[in-house]
């Protein structure tokens, strides 16, 4: 086994672990950021969702092996930054949250959104989040919640 | 079993030289199929060569003729890069979701040759050809001809696919249909690709590729070379014609996404809307 190196939520962390065990389960078992989330495990549902050198990707689909010398983030990282703190007011004024499961997969890639693109539309949210599931809200308080940070947070992304 | 990172090129072919392994870019495919119970590892029969930091294969080059993609280039790069025809950034759009194009790469859905993989049809349509490589020699196939079966493909256990070149045409008229469940994160029932230049109410190029529809993607070259050459008009009177011949080559199964009867009506509606929407 090889000693997997990379950043983890801004420290560099080593692991020596087998190669192709997911980075979810590292991440939760591991690590202890049990704020990744397994919803179905095959790329569906965006629980598990971190960004990876800054973009959203399925951590139950990435063996660890491949974030080796690359920088990682899971919702606790990204919990202790300004960015978060905007869309946390936002998600919560505009209801985006009712059981939480989905909220730490969804508040990823409204990051990864918001950072690729600061104004987005309607349509440009729906396809930003169109990997996340969310049986709760009907989506259209995460979508108002997105709008709201992008003017709220203007000239943060 | 030890798995194996290589930090380049070389070192993998080298590996792969010395006992096989199963290749891993993103892992989109693998890790799913492979997965183990709960949280514990994945079941791989083989080791496992992991080649998604191979910064040597991640690249779009361009040249007057062809645009050359290296194996480890994410599905998000492409639909982001300019040179990425429009018809391919069509498909990778409506390809699973935006996590997933950051990991997924264009020669693991080659490799995973899934009846229903949505770049496949495009990129037979788009006549693209497959590199591969071993330790002493590359070779170059048509992708038609590397996809041979459900899952099979013809790559020896010492190679590796490390590009996919898709030639440069012109094409005038597009249309991408993918009909699935929902717009993001779902398998085919069918997908639909149609190409053509047409110059002056005559046609120069025809391409119609099906996915989803049959083991392999359906591309018939004889059908198309009868349209060649014709009007518009004339390509259009002749259309039950076309749909027929097209017909006996569309042979879908019912599974858990769609039925037969459902997936050849929707094919011969396509294909038709494609004939009419020429005149456009």
């Amino acid at each position: 086994m090889e000693t997997i190196k990379f950043t983890l939520n801004h420290k560099v962390v080593e692991v020596e672990i087998n190669e192709t065990k997911r980075l979810l389960d590292v991440l939760r078992e591991h690590f202890l950021l049990t704020g990744v989330k397994e919803g179905c495990g095959e790329g569906e549902c965006g629980a598990c969702a971190v960004l990876l050198d800054g973009d959203i990707v399925n951590s139950c689909m990435v063996p660890i092996a491949n974030v080796k010398d690359h920088d990682v983030v899971t919702i606790e990282g990204y919990s202790k930054t300004k960015n978060f703190e905007v869309l946390k007011e936002a998600y919560a004024e505009e209801g985006a949250v009712q059981c939480g499961f989905c909220t730490p997969g969804m508040m990823i890639a409204s990051e990864a959104l918001l950072r690729k693109n600061p104004h987005p539309t309607e349509e440009d949210i729906k396809n930003g989040i169109s990997g996340n599931l969310c049986r709760c809200t009907g989506y259209n308080m995460i979508i108002k919640a997105v709008q709201r940070a992008s003017k709220s947070g203007e000239g943060l992304w | 079993m030890v798995n194996v990172i290589p930090k380049s090129l070389k070192e993998a072919l080298k590996f792969l030289q010395e006992k096989p392994y199963t290749i891993i870019a993103g892992g989109t495919d693998l890790m799913v199929q492979k997965r183990g119970w709960s949280s514990t590892n994945p079941e791989f029969k083989q080791p496992v060569l992991f080649i998604a930091n191979l910064a040597e294969l991640n690249y779009v080059k361009v040249d007057s003729k062809a645009i050359f993609i290296g194996a480890t280039t994410t599905l998000s790069t492409l639909l982001n890069h300019p040179s990425i025809p429009d018809i391919y950034k069509d498909a990778l759009f409506e390809m699973a979701s935006v996590g997933i194009r950051n990991s997924a790469t264009i020669a693991g859905n080659i490799a995973n040759a899934s009846p229903a993989g949505d770049s496949l049809p495009v990129l037979y349509a788009l006549n693209a050809v497959v590199v591969v490589q071993n330790i002493e020699r590359k070779r170059e196939i048509a992708i038609k001809d590397f996809i041979t079966g459900v899952r099979k493909i013809t790559l020896q256990e010492d190679e590796m696919i490390t590009e996919i070149i898709i030639p440069k045409d012109v094409f005038t008229h597009r249309k991408w249909v993918k009909v699935g469940g929902r717009r993001a994160d779902a398998i085919s029932k069918i997908s639909f690709v149609g190409l053509a230049n047409i110059k002056n109410k005559k046609i120069v190029d025809f391409r119609i590729a099906l996915g989803a529809v049959a083991p392999t993607v359906v591309r018939q070259e004889k059908i198309e070379a009868q349209c060649i050459g014709k009007t518009v008009e004339e390509l259009q009177n002749n259309i039950e014609d076309i749909v027929a011949q097209y017909q006996q080559f569309i042979v879908p199964i019912t599974d858990q996404r769609s039925t037969k009867a459902y997936r050849e009506q929707i094919s011969h509606n396509i294909i038709v809307d494609f004939i009419k929407s020429l005149s456009k």
